[in-house]
C-alpha cells in the first residue's frame, strides 16, 4: 500500500495513521481535524481513501476553497436551487450522507417521514443490540459450568421483561437523539414529511393533511430503506405473529416461538429468546440453516448456537399459512416441502416471528415521474449508486443508497454508499468496494465476515484461473479467549497464495464483530497478507487470533517481492 | 444416556481391558493386522493433545467410506479437525458417541472391509463398550450380547424385560399415527433420555408435551427414596459382572444426582396409630387399603398446610399446587414407579381405595398413563410392610416434600399421668426442600397429620 502513496513511503509500515497523508494533501487536513471529533468514521474513511486508493483522486480541487469558507454554515445556497443536496430518508444511510455532505460544504436537507434513525436505530440493529446484550449476560449467568470454571458463584439469574424492553427502547431513543443533534449541530435542515420525487431535481414533502412543500436541489439521494418482508399467506397480528418491528419491543416472551428464516435476524432473535427462556423452532426454506454464511462457519455455528440450545428446526420447507392465536387456539403454521410443494407438517406454537428478510420501502416515491421502474421494489442503480431509468439510462442528479437499492442491506453499507455519492457530487469519482464491507451477526458468540465465502472464492478462482488457499486459526489457542473461558470459535482466511490477496475472512467466536475490521480494512486498502502479517498486535488480546491467521497463511515466495497492490475493485 | 455410558475409557478390544490407557495403542495395532475389521483411532492432532472429544460423526453406521474421506470431527485442545479414513470400507460401529471423549490412540469406531462384516464388527464394539466404563474392574466378565440387531449405541442390557421404555406406560397401541406436539426442548430431552414421546401425555398449553413432562416420564416412579430401591436379587444375576443401567435405572441415577442440588432437611414424628388401625379393621372389608388411608390422611393435612404441598421450580418462587396429588412409591421389576392419587383430599376413601387398586394393577401391567405417575405434588414412601421402623427418603426433583413411613409397632409408652401403656406407634420422616418449606411448616404439618391419624373420623366422612 505504501507503494501507491509515494509520499508515505517515508513512514514505515504502520502508515494507517492520519499523519501519513497529511503532507500529501494539506488542503484536507483542517477539515478532517474539524470533523473527526464529531464523527470518527468519516475521519477514518475519508482519510484513508484520500491517501491510499488511487481511484479516489482530487479531480476537482475547486471546491476545497468553498469547504473552508462554509463548513460551519451549511454551505451557501446556490443560485437556482434551494439546496445542494436533498436526502430522502433519515436512516443511517441518509445520516452518513448528510454529515459527509456538510463536511464537503454542501447545503443539505434531509426529509424524514417517520423518525430520525430509520430502521437501524429504531427497529433494527440498535434495539436488538440492547436485547442481545441482555441475552449475553443471561447466558453467562445461567451457564453454571462456565461460572464454576471461573470460580464464580451466582445465585439464580432472573430478568424483568419490562426492564429489558425499556433498556432497548431507551437505547433507541438515545441514539435517535444523538443522530438528530449531530445533524442539527451541523446545520442540516430536517424537513418532516413524506418525500416524493416530482421531477428532475425537484422533491415535494409534507405531512398528511398539510399542504405540500416543493424544494429543489442540485442532487437528490433516495435513502428510504426497507420494511420487514412478510410472505403472502402469513397473517401478522403484532401479538402472536410478529415481525422484528414488534419483537424488538419485547412485549412478551412466549414459551415456544417459531422463527421463519434463519438468517441474521432470525439467528439473533433465537439467541435472545432462548436466553430469556423460550424454546425456538426454526423454519428455513433452504436445505441448510444459516444460508449465506460460509458453509464451514455455518456448520460450526450450528454446533454451538443451535444444537445445544432449546432449538429445533425444519429445513427445506415453506410456511405457506400462519394463523395468529385466537379463541384459545395456538398459532398454527402450515408447512409444505420447498421442492415438491406437498404439505409436510403443521406446527402449533405460542408465537411466530417472521424473519424472512426485508423488502425495499419505495412506494410513493414518485419514481414514475422520472420514468424509473423498481425491480421487486428495489431502485435500480449502477455501481456509483446512480439511478437507472426504465430505458437503461442514468437519471442525472438522482442517486439511491442503502436497502432501497438492495445492493447490500446493511446500515453501514448504506452510510458508505452515501459517502461515496457525496464524494461524486462534490467532484471526485468514487466507487465503493462492497467486498470490503464487513457484516456481523451478534449472537453469542458472534459471527462476522468480509469478502467472499469459500465456495464463492473457489468459483471465482476457477473462472479467473487463480489458486485459492484457506488458513484457519482457533480461539482455543488464544490466551485472552481462554482467560475468558470462551475458547469456542475459529477464524478463517481465504486468500490467493500467488499474490497474498485477501479474498475473505470469516470469524466465529468471542467479539468476532469487533475483530473483523482488521481484515475489512486490509481488503479496503488492498493490503496484502505478506505486509499485514508484520503488523503488531498487543498481547494478550483476541486480535491475535487474526494475527495468527495472517501468519499461518502461506504466500508464495514470488509474491513477497514488492508487487504493487491492486486497487480495490467495485462489485 | 449414551454419553454417560460411553465414557472416555474406551480400549478397543477385550484383551486390552486391564492394560493402562497409555499402552493401548501398540497392542491394538498389532491386533489390527490380522483383522479385517479395522479400528479408527483417536488421532493426535497436536503435540500436546492427550485426549480428544468427538464433535460430530459425519458418517453414520453402515455408510460406505472411501479412502481420504472425512469421517468424524474431533476437538482437540487447540482446534476442531476433520479426521479422514485411511482405508476404504464401511463404518461398522461407532464406539464413542458425539460429545464423548477418548484418549489419543484409542479406538473410536470400527471400519469393516465388506458389508458382511458389519454385524461382526458391531458385536465386537458392543462387547468392548459394555466393559468400557470399568477399566479398573478386576475381573470384568463379558455380558453376552445375543441380539445382533441392537444398535451399538444402545446400552447392552441384561434382559429384554428391562429395556422396556421408561415408566412403561407404553400402550402398544397408544395413538399410533397421531401427530405428536412437543416443544423443541422436550424433543431434545426425549432423545437424550431415550423416552418415547408417543407414549406421553402433555401438560403444556393445548396438551403440548413440554420438557417437564419428559423429565417426569424419565423420572417416573423412580424418584422416591433410594433405600426403597429394591436390590435386584433376581435369580438371573451373575456375580462379579458389571451390568450397565437400564434406561429406567439411568434415569433414577440422573434424578438422584440432580436431587443433590436441592437443599433438603428432615423432620421426624412419632404417631400413635391405634385409632387408625381400628378404623382400618372396621372398613377393610369394604376394600379400603392402608395406603389409601395414609394418603387420605396426608392429603387432609396438606390441605391445611398448602406450603408443604408447594414446590420450588426456578429457585425464585413458590409454586403453590392447585391440587393435592399424592404419589405413592411402588417397587416394580427392576425399578420403582409412583402412581398418583389425584385430588386425594377431595375424593372419598372408598373411591380412593378403588383407584389405588386400579393404579397398582396398571403399574404391574406397565400400562400407567403419564398423568398417572408424573403429576404428584407430595410423595409417600412406605416401607412399613417390610418391618422397617424408620428411614430417610430422597426428595424427588420437582416436588417440595416426601414422607417416609415406617412400620406401626406396639410400643411401651409412658403417658403424662405417669401410667405406662402399650400403643401402636409409627415413625414418619419428611424430607423437604428448605427453599420453600421451613422447619416450622413441617412441624405444623406433622402435628396436624398426627391429629388426623390419632382421631381418624374425618377420613371416612
Amino acid at each position: 500500500m505504501h507503494s501507491i502513496c509515494s509520499q508515505a513511503t517515508a513512514v514505515p509500515r504502520s502508515n494507517f495513521a492520519f499523519d501519513s497523508h497529511a503532507p500529501a494533501l494539506p488542503t484536507s487536513k483542517p477539515i478532517n481535524l474539524r470533523f473527526c471529533g464529531l464523527r470518527k468514521e468519516a475521519f477514518g474513511f475519508s482519510g484513508l481513501t484520500h491517501s491510499c486508493s488511487s481511484r479516489v483522486r482530487f479531480t476537482s480541487r475547486g471546491h476545497s476553497k468553498r469547504i473552508s469558507a462554509s463548513a460551519e454554515n451549511n454551505g451557501t445556497p446556490p443560485k437556482s436551487f434551494d439546496y445542494d443536496l436533498i436526502i430522502i430518508g433519515a436512516g443511517v444511510g441518509g445520516h452518513g450522507a448528510a454529515l459527509h455532505a456538510v463536511e464537503k460544504g454542501l447545503k443539505t436537507a434531509i426529509i424524514e417521514g417517520d423518525v430520525v434513525g430509520g430502521t437501524c436505530v429504531n427497529r433494527g440493529c440498535v434495539p436488538s443490540k440492547a436485547l442481545l446484550a441482555v441475552s449475553g449476560k443471561m447466558r453467562e449467568l445461567q451457564s453454571e459450568h462456565h461460572m464454576k470454571a471461573l470460580g464464580l458463584q451466582v445465585s439464580a439469574a432472573g430478568y424483568d421483561r419490562q426492564g429489558v424492553a425499556d433498556h432497548a427502547n431507551n437505547l433507541a431513543s438515545k441514539i435517535r437523539s444523538n443522530l438528530t443533534n449531530s445533524m442539527k449541530a451541523l446545520g442540516v435542515d430536517i424537513l418532516t414529511g413524506f418525500g416524493t420525487v416530482v421531477g428532475p431535481q425537484k422533491v415535494k414533502y409534507g405531512k398528511v393533511g398539510f399542504p405540500d412543500n416543493i424544494v429543489t436541489a442540485k442532487d437528490i439521494i433516495i435513502a428510504t430503506g426497507s420494511v420487514p418482508f412478510v410472505p403472502k399467506g402469513i397473517e401478522v397480528d403484532g401479538k402472536t405473529v410478529i415481525t422484528s418491528d414488534h419483537a424488538l419491543k419485547l412485549e412478551s416472551v412466549p414459551d415456544w416461538i417459531a422463527i421463519v428464516g434463519s438468517g441474521y435476524i432470525g439467528l439473533e432473535f433465537s439467541d435472545v429468546y432462548t436466553a430469556l427462556g423460550s424454546e425456538v423452532t426454526f423454519i428455513e426454506a433452504l436445505d441448510q440453516l444459516m444460508p449465506g454464511f460460509d458453509p464451514e462457519i455455518g456448520k460450526l455455528a450450528q454446533r454451538v448456537l443451535i444444537n445445544p440450545r432449546k432449538i429445533d428446526y425444519h429445513t427445506g420447507v415453506f410456511a405457506t399459512k400462519i394463523t395468529p392465536a385466537k379463541d384459545g387456539k395456538p398459532v398454527t403454521i402450515e408447512l409444505i416441502d420447498a421442492k415438491t410443494k406437498e404439505p409436510k407438517d403443521t406446527l402449533e406454537v405460542d408465537a411466530a416471528l417472521i424473519a424472512t428478510g426485508r423488502a425495499p420501502f419505495t412506494n410513493g416515491l414518485g419514481l414514475e415521474n422520472i420514468n424509473v421502474e423498481t425491480q421487486r421494489g428495489f431502485v435500480p442503480v449502477d455501481e456509483r449508486m446512480r439511478v437507472i431509468d426504465a430505458n437503461g439510462n442514468l437519471v442525472p442528479h438522482l442517486y439511491c443508497i442503502g436497502d432501497a437499492n438492495g445492493k447490500m442491506m446493511l446500515a453501514h453499507a448504506a452510510s458508505a454508499q452515501g459517502i461515496s455519492v457525496v464524494e461524486q457530487v462534490t467532484g471526485r469519482d468514487h466507487v465503493l468496494n462492497h467486498l470490503s464491507i464487513p457484516a456481523a451477526c451478534f449472537t453469542h458468540p458472534e459471527i462476522s465476515m468480509v469478502g467472499l465465502t469459500e465456495p464463492q472464492a473457489r468459483e471465482k478462482a476457477e473462472k479467473e484461473g487463480f489458486e485459492v488457499s484457506v488458513a484457519k486459526t482457533s480461539f482455543k489457542a488464544n490466551t485472552k479467549a481462554l482467560a475468558e473461558n470462551e475458547g469456542e470459535g475459529i477464524a478463517k482466511l481465504i486468500y490467493r497464495p500467488d499474490n497474498g490477496e485477501i479474498l475473505g475472512v470469516h470469524i466465529f467466536g468471542l467479539h468476532a464483530a469487533d475483530l473483523i475490521h482488521e481484515a475489512s480494512n486490509a481488503i479496503a486498502l488492498g493490503t496484502r497478507i505478506q505486509d499485514i502479517k508484520f503488523a503488531v498486535h498487543a498481547h494478550p488480546t483476541l486480535s491475535e487470533v487474526l494475527d495468527e491467521l495472517f501468519k499461518s497463511a502461506k504466500v508464495k515466495a514470488t509474491a513477497l517481492s514488492h508487487v504493487p497492490v491492486s486497487e480495490p475493485v467495485a462489485v | 444416556m449414551a454419553n454417560v455410558l460411553q465414557t472416555s475409557f474406551l480400549p478397543s478390544t477385550s484383551s486390552l481391558r486391564r492394560t493402562p490407557i497409555s499402552g493401548s495403542k501398540g497392542k491394538s495395532q498389532a491386533l489390527q493386522v490380522k483383522a479385517k475389521i479395522r479400528e479408527i483411532f483417536m488421532p493426535a492432532l497436536s503435540s500436546t493433545m492427550t485426549e480428544g472429544k468427538i464433535v460430530s460423526w459425519m458418517k453414520s453406521e453402515g455408510d460406505k467410506l472411501s479412502k481420504g474421506e472425512s469421517v468424524v470431527v474431533v476437538e482437540s485442545d487447540k482446534a476442531d479437525m476433520d479426521v479422514e479414513s485411511f482405508h476404504e470400507g464401511f463404518l461398522a460401529a461407532i464406539m464413542v458417541e458425539e460429545g464423548g471423549v477418548a484418549p489419543v490412540g484409542s479406538a473410536i469406531a470400527l471400519l469393516a472391509e465388506t458389508e458382511d462384516e458389519i454385524a461382526e464388527a458391531k458385536a465386537k464394539s458392543q462387547s468392548s463398550s459394555s466393559s468400557s466404563h470399568k477399566v479398573v474392574e478386576e475381573q470384568p466378565k463379558q455380558i453376552e450380547e445375543t441380539a445382533p440387531d441392537v444398535p451399538a449405541a444402545a446400552a447392552p442390557t441384561v434382559s429384554a424385560s428391562k429395556t422396556v421404555a421408561l415408566g412403561s406406560a407404553a400402550h402398544p397401541a397408544s395413538e399410533g399415527g397421531k401427530r405428536i406436539v412437543a416443544s423443541p426442548y422436550a424433543k431434545k430431552l426425549a432423545k437424550e433420555l431415550k423416552v418415547d414421546l408417543g407414549t406421553m401425555a402433555g401438560t403444556g398449553p393445548n396438551g403440548r408435551i413440554v420438557a417437564k413432562d419428559v423429565e417426569a416420564a424419565a423420572a417416573a416412579g423412580i424418584v422416591a427414596a433410594s433405600p426403597a430401591k429394591p436390590a435386584p436379587v433376581a435369580p438371573g444375576i451373575e456375580l462379579g459382572t458389571v451390568v450397565p443401567f437400564t434406561t429406567m435405572q439411568g434415569a433414577v441415577s440422573r434424578n438422584m444426582v440432580e436431587s443433590l442440588s436441592v437443599p433438603t432437611f428432615r423432620v421426624g414424628y412419632t404417631i400413635t396409630t391405634n385409632a387408625l388401625d381400628a378404623l382400618y379393621k372396621k372398613i377393610k372389608s369394604k376394600g379400603v387399603t392402608m395406603t389409601a388411608l395414609l394418603a387420605k390422611a396426608t392429603a387432609l393435612a396438606l390441605a391445611q398446610h398448602p406450603v408443604v404441598n408447594s414446590c420450588c421450580r426456578d429457585g425464585n418462587s413458590f409454586t403453590y399446587n392447585s391440587s393435592i396429588n399424592i404419589a405413592v412409591a411402588v417397587a416394580i421389576d427392576g425399578g420403582l414407579i409412583t402412581p398418583v392419587l389425584q385430588d386425594a383430599d377431595k375424593v372419598d376413601i372408598y373411591t380412593l381405595s378403588r383407584k389405588w387398586k386400579e393404579l397398582v394393577e396398571k403399574a404391574r401391567a406397565k400400562q400407567l398413563q403419564p398423568h398417572e405417575y408424573n403429576t404428584g405434588t407430595f410423595t409417600l414412601s412406605n416401607l412399613g410392610m417390610f418391618g422397617v421402623d424408620r428411614f430417610d427418603a430422597i426428595l424427588p426433583p420437582g416436588t417440595g416434600a416426601i414422607m417416609a413411613v415406617g412400620a406401626s409397632q406396639p410400643t411401651v409408652v409412658a403417658s403424662k399421668d405417669g401410667s405406662i401403656g402399650m400403643k401402636n406407634q409409627m415413625q414418619v420422616n419428611v424430607t423437604a426442600d428448605h427453599r420453600v418449606i421451613y422447619g416450622a411448616d413441617l412441624a405444623a404439618f406433622l402435628q396436624t397429620l398426627a391429629k388426623i391419624v390419632e382421631d381418624p373420623k374425618d377420613l371416612t366422612f
